[in-house]
């Protein structure tokens, strides 16, 4: 452990802290404008598609099906081969991340994904997604 | 004719390009100075005589302060936005709009890398929102093919056309750095290094530096070569991290391409070659479509059965292009020097006959910045 003091939490932190707080609670949130309806990902102060400062934070509903992918290459003692892609929401952004739990080549273009909260110890938690059960 | 923007204002005087692939033992700015002590001989002038520098060079944090202290120079323009590989084709832009107000009378667009080496690899910003997936630049460019194939079939077949001809145009160019033949079928058995793009779908990572000097035109004709005219260009950006480009098909090039032909007066069918900036074989795919030589979609179709290649309907990438020839990091300024080349007549066995006008693409980051220059000859002024 470190003797370094706990510094004070900040009074009032910008939408980046505000995310990573939320992802450390458990909770995957993202961003609605109230000026254009739109939802947006990653956090920003002003909204991308109006610039408009009204961005209320909402609970992602976790659903996206995946917009492109790739295998990356590596060798085995890079720890193999491995998914990287891109996820479109439900609600309408889109963000990097892997599907886990299926092989790196099964991840497919237009395959259903859920959103998992990941990380562990004091680095900043991320999504990633897992393949939905085909019904 | 249209006469708008900078069109005809300036005009390209010298090219250099320094000792490239492989070349131990040189730093950077060694191999930016002998580009500019190249430059400066073919454009028979002093570096001294230099007032305007324009550069990026990673990793200078002050690139332009570096070069200028390096070369000597007090230049009265000083300019380095760093827009990625695509930042040299933006220069032109201010170069020649700096020129053309008079704040400066000679110009010199400059960039040197000893990537290969010095085994700095080239990478992006590491972003907050990509980087816990360690994303390597291939990744974005890998996902933006997988999205084309996906949308409209490119097959890895046409990615590969790509660089059999980027191979066939090298092996006209002394100076490149891969000159081997290489066919459709050991482009397709080459390594995979993230899907769909194999090691050949990859630029290469060599050293090499490059220097272009300009001035305003009414002055161009008083140097020793065939000025090389800035007819037109235009500078766009779409995102910076892949996961932010809205279509991963269509790049910001589908705006720059117009908006560059425009203030030239000229259309893709007028060029006499096209140097688009291939740092993966989907780019050159991608370029051709948002640059309107073919349809979206078509680029594959475009590409196959050698149209792109030497004898092929449109000259693309003549000097083997970053593929095949060299790749330092930043490979913007070797398309204009190249084009620069052909229009002057000088590229021996791989010259384009005639060749009066050429489309220079440049690329940043991932599919990030697109940069369109159209530059041509004085009879196409």
């Amino acid at each position: 452990m470190s003797d370094k003091p706990t510094p004070a939490p900040i009074a009032n932190p910008g939408p980046d802290m505000i995310y990573q707080q939320a992802l450390a609670a458990g909770m995957f949130k993202i961003q609605h404008c109230a000026g254009c309806n739109a939802y947006v990902f990653y956090p920003r102060h002003l909204c991308p598609e109006c610039g408009s400062a009204k961005l209320e934070w909402v609970q992602a509903s976790g659903k996206g099906t995946v917009y492109t992918t790739t295998m990356v290459r590596q060798r085995p003692e890079a720890g193999g081969n491995k998914n990287l892609c891109v996820v479109e929401l439900a609600e309408g952004p889109r963000l990097m991340s892997r599907v886990e739990g299926i092989a790196a080549d099964e991840v497919k273009i237009d395959m259903a994904v859920t959103a998992e909260i990941v990380g562990s110890g004091e680095e900043p938690k991320f999504i990633v997604f897992r393949a939905e059960a085909k019904q | 004719m249209s006469t708008q923007g900078i069109r005809g204002k300036a005009a390209i005087v010298g090219v250099g390009i320094s000792e490239h692939g492989e070349v131990p033992g040189w730093s950077h700015f060694e191999l930016m100075a002998q580009a500019v002590e190249r430059a400066c001989a073919d454009a028979g002038i002093k570096s001294k005589d230099i007032d305007g520098v324009f550069a990026a060079i990673t990793p200078s944090g002050l690139p332009v302060s570096m070069v200028s202290e390096y070369l000597g120079l007090q230049p009265k323009v000083l300019e380095g936005t760093m827009l990625g590989g695509s930042s040299f084709v933006n220069f032109l832009s201010w170069a020649a709009l700096a020129l053309d107000a008079g704040l400066c009378e000679v110009a010199l667009i400059t960039y040197g890398s000893n990537a290969r080496s010095s085994k700095r690899r080239p990478g992006g910003d590491l972003v907050p929102y990509e980087s816990p997936f360690g994303p390597r630049l291939v990744d974005g460019y890998a996902m933006a093919a997988a999205r084309h194939m996906y949308q409209y079939g490119t097959k890895r077949e046409h990615l590969a056309e790509v660089a059999v001809a980027a191979r066939a145009w090298a092996r006209l160019n002394p100076k490149a750095m891969m000159r081997d033949p290489l066919t459709i079928e050991d482009a397709l058995k080459s390594r995979m290094i993230a899907d769909p793009l194999t090691l050949l779908d990859c630029c290469l990572i060599t050293d090499g530096a490059g220097a272009i000097i300009m001035t305003r035109a009414e002055r161009a004709k008083d140097y020793p070569n065939k000025p090389v005219y800035i007819l037109g260009a235009a500078a766009e950006h779409s995102h910076m991290q892949i996961a932010q480009m809205r279509d991963l098909t269509v790049t910001a090039a589908a705006r720059s391409g117009p908006r560059a032909f425009a203030m030239a007066g000229l259309k893709p069918t007028d060029m006499s070659l096209a140097m688009l900036y291939d740092a993966f074989t989907i780019n050159t795919i991608l370029f051709l479509e948002d640059l309107g030589f073919c349809k979206k979609g078509e680029g594959g179709a475009f590409v196959s059965g050698g149209t792109i290649a030497p004898g092929g309907r449109l000259a693309v990438n003549t000097n083997g292009g970053g593929l095949s020839c060299l790749h330092p990091g930043m490979y913007g300024i070797f398309l204009i020097a190249e084009a620069a080349i052909q229009l002057r007549g000088l590229a021996g066995e791989r010259q384009v006959a005639g060749a009066a006008t050429a489309v220079v693409h440049g690329n940043g980051g991932t599919l990030s910045t697109q940069v369109t220059a159209v530059l041509g000859t004085a009879e196409t002024l």
